[in-house]
């Protein structure tokens, strides 16, 4: 089994790092991944993504050519990252910034609303970790439990201070998933 | 052994320093500028490391010419336009005979180019790349494992021959994050004493190191030393890895990244259709060139499929192993292009059943 997932965004939402996490993890859990961030002639205030390919066997390729998930927290890589996914793919998307006009027939998508969930949360630098929390929900690609015990290691002493509300919205995040099993 | 999930950047960097590296110089250039930039933040907390951004490539290569002479160990490293530049200061450390790690985080060409992986600089860093009768020592690793690994294993090569040593790796390489087991220093083991580094004469007869030997039957002789040292390496230091070779009817020949790409071609193939039969060799020394690996595979197998990121560079030196013997495929993607394994598949699959239609006829 080799899966790839594109996580793209606006520079600043914590697209880079929400994949290095996923990254991290998949490392925890004993299977092969790399992690291929965009790099290019961007600009300040422009779109950033990454690429994270988790396997069960050794990874060839790192880029995400037909992608079997894509992640946007924004317009513009919900309406690009889109075209780049498998027929039958799964297309996660931040519903708190994305209209879902123009959505591609054969694929699955599901929106979250992460920035108010967050709010919720007493946090917004914490929507990156809800929508974490939301794909890993909709993926199965990891065990979420070993996951959620990792955090801390993966985080890092320099995150000690957000852990708790990082934790707390990547349960949000799988939990929104589960309560809503029906796109609702 | 804990495993860290690094950028390929950071890990050549981090196992410089584990080699005991304590001089970087260089000049910042896009794709390998996380390398500097992890160096900049490492070196000072290593005792006597040195880290210093030169004003121009060639600063920096002869500043490692340099530190090195002063029995150092020292790195550089830029990308395809930048290791140009570099080309002069690499041809005096071969002369003088210093050791010295240059990485090349390939981009591609010509001219300024693009910053996407390629692996345009073969014929440049196999063929010497600066002037005169030399060969570099080009290490071609295919993961950011061992882009650790082979950057540590680097400086021991160097010293060991007194001889510059590339790291040759490219965009992809160098910007992607994979799992790393750090190499790490045997404990108790010492570096050798070097007999020929400049340290003050107190005490001691004075040395002279240099490139400029104007006597043309002491340059011949040294022309002919260089050449010895190579074989001494060629016979000790040439690495390749095989893989599937068993059985295989048709054998894949690609470094790097494009070896990582054939290796998911070839297990993609070979699920899919068991009829078709592929292997592969992968140059990890891509100079030395593995010779005779390829030429112990022709005298089973017929077809070789070589795979490049270029117009074919590499390719020339399989021709030069096999002497004619064989069938030998190319498919290359020049130009910062980095085809799927699927892609990549196709291709090797309707040679490979071309060959055997050809055979049975």
């Amino acid at each position: 089994m080799l899966i790839k997932t594109i996580f793209s965004g606006f520079g600043g939402q914590g697209v880079l790092s929400t994949g290095q996490i996923l990254a991290q993890a998949a490392m925890l859990q004993g299977r092969f991944v790399t992690y291929l961030p965009s790099y290019g002639a961007e600009v300040r205030g422009g779109t950033a993504n990454c690429t994270v390919t988790i396997s069960d066997e050794e990874i060839a390729s790192p880029i995400a050519s037909e992608p079997e998930f894509v992640v946007a927290l924004n317009q513009p890589s919900f309406s690009r990252f889109q075209n780049l996914l498998h027929s039958g793919g799964f297309l996660l998307y931040n519903s708190s910034l994305v209209e879902p006009a123009f959505v591609r027939g054969d694929i699955e998508t599901r929106g979250v609303p992460i920035t108010e969930l967050a709010q919720k949360i007493g946090n917004v630098k914490v929507a990156n970790m809800i929508m974490l929390g939301a794909f890993i929900a909709v993926s199965n690609l990891l065990a979420f439990d070993r996951m959620l015990k990792h955090l801390p290691d993966i985080l890092g002493a320099g995150k000690a201070k957000l852990l708790k509300a990082n934790q707390e919205a990547f349960e949000r995040g799988y939990h929104f998933i589960e309560e809503h099993a029906h796109g609702d | 052994m804990t495993k860290k999930l690094m950028y390929g950047t950071h890990a050549i960097g981090e196992a410089a320093i584990q080699a005991g590296c304590t001089c970087y110089f260089g000049y910042p250039i896009t794709p390998q500028n996380e390398l500097p930039e992890y160096m900049s933040q490492r070196l000072p907390e290593v005792p006597g490391g040195v880290f210093i951004q030169a004003e121009s490539e060639l600063a920096a290569i002869n500043m490692v010419l340099g530190a090195s002479v002063a029995g150092a160990r020292a790195m550089t490293s830029s990308s395809s336009p930048g290791i140009s530049l570099k080309q002069e200061g690499i041809s005096f450390l071969a002369g003088s005979e210093l050791p010295a790690v240059i990485v090349n985080i390939m981009r591609g060409g010509p001219g300024l180019g693009n910053i996407a992986p390629a692996q345009s600089d073969y014929f440049q860093a196999t063929r010497g790349g600066g002037h005169g009768d030399y060969r570099l020592v080009v290490f071609a690793p295919a993961s950011v494992q061992e882009m650790a690994d082979l950057t540590f294993h680097a400086f021991d090569v160097a010293d060991e021959y007194r001889t510059p040593v590339m790291i040759l790796g490219d965009g992809m390489l160098g910007q992607m994050m994979e799992p790393v087991v750090m190499p790490k220093p045997r404990k108790g083991k010492k570096a050798a004493e070097k007999d020929y580094i400049l340290t003050g004469a107190k005490g001691r007869p004075a040395r002279l190191v240099k490139s400029l030997i104007l006597d043309t039957k002491d340059m011949e002789e040294h022309n002919w030393k260089l050449v010895r040292k190579f074989k001494r390496i060629e016979e000790r230091e040439t690495r390749w890895e095989g893989y599937m070779l068993d059985d295989a009817e048709m054998v894949v020949i690609a470094y790097g990244t494009a070896a990582r790409i054939a290796r998911g071609a070839i297990n993609r193939l070979r699920r899919e259709d068991s009829n078709l039969r592929v292997g592969m060799i992968r140059p990890i020394t891509v100079s030395p060139f593995p010779v005779k690996a390829i030429r112990d595979a022709a005298q089973t197998i017929k077809d070789f499929f070589v795979f490049e990121m270029s117009t074919g560079q590499m390719v020339d030196d399989v021709r030069l192993a096999l002497e004619g013997q064989g069938t030998i495929h190319f498919y290359g993607r020049p130009g910062g292009v980095v085809p799927s394994a699927r892609e990549l598949g196709r291709s090797i699959a309707r040679r490979y059943y071309q060959a055997i239609r050809k055979r049975k006829q």
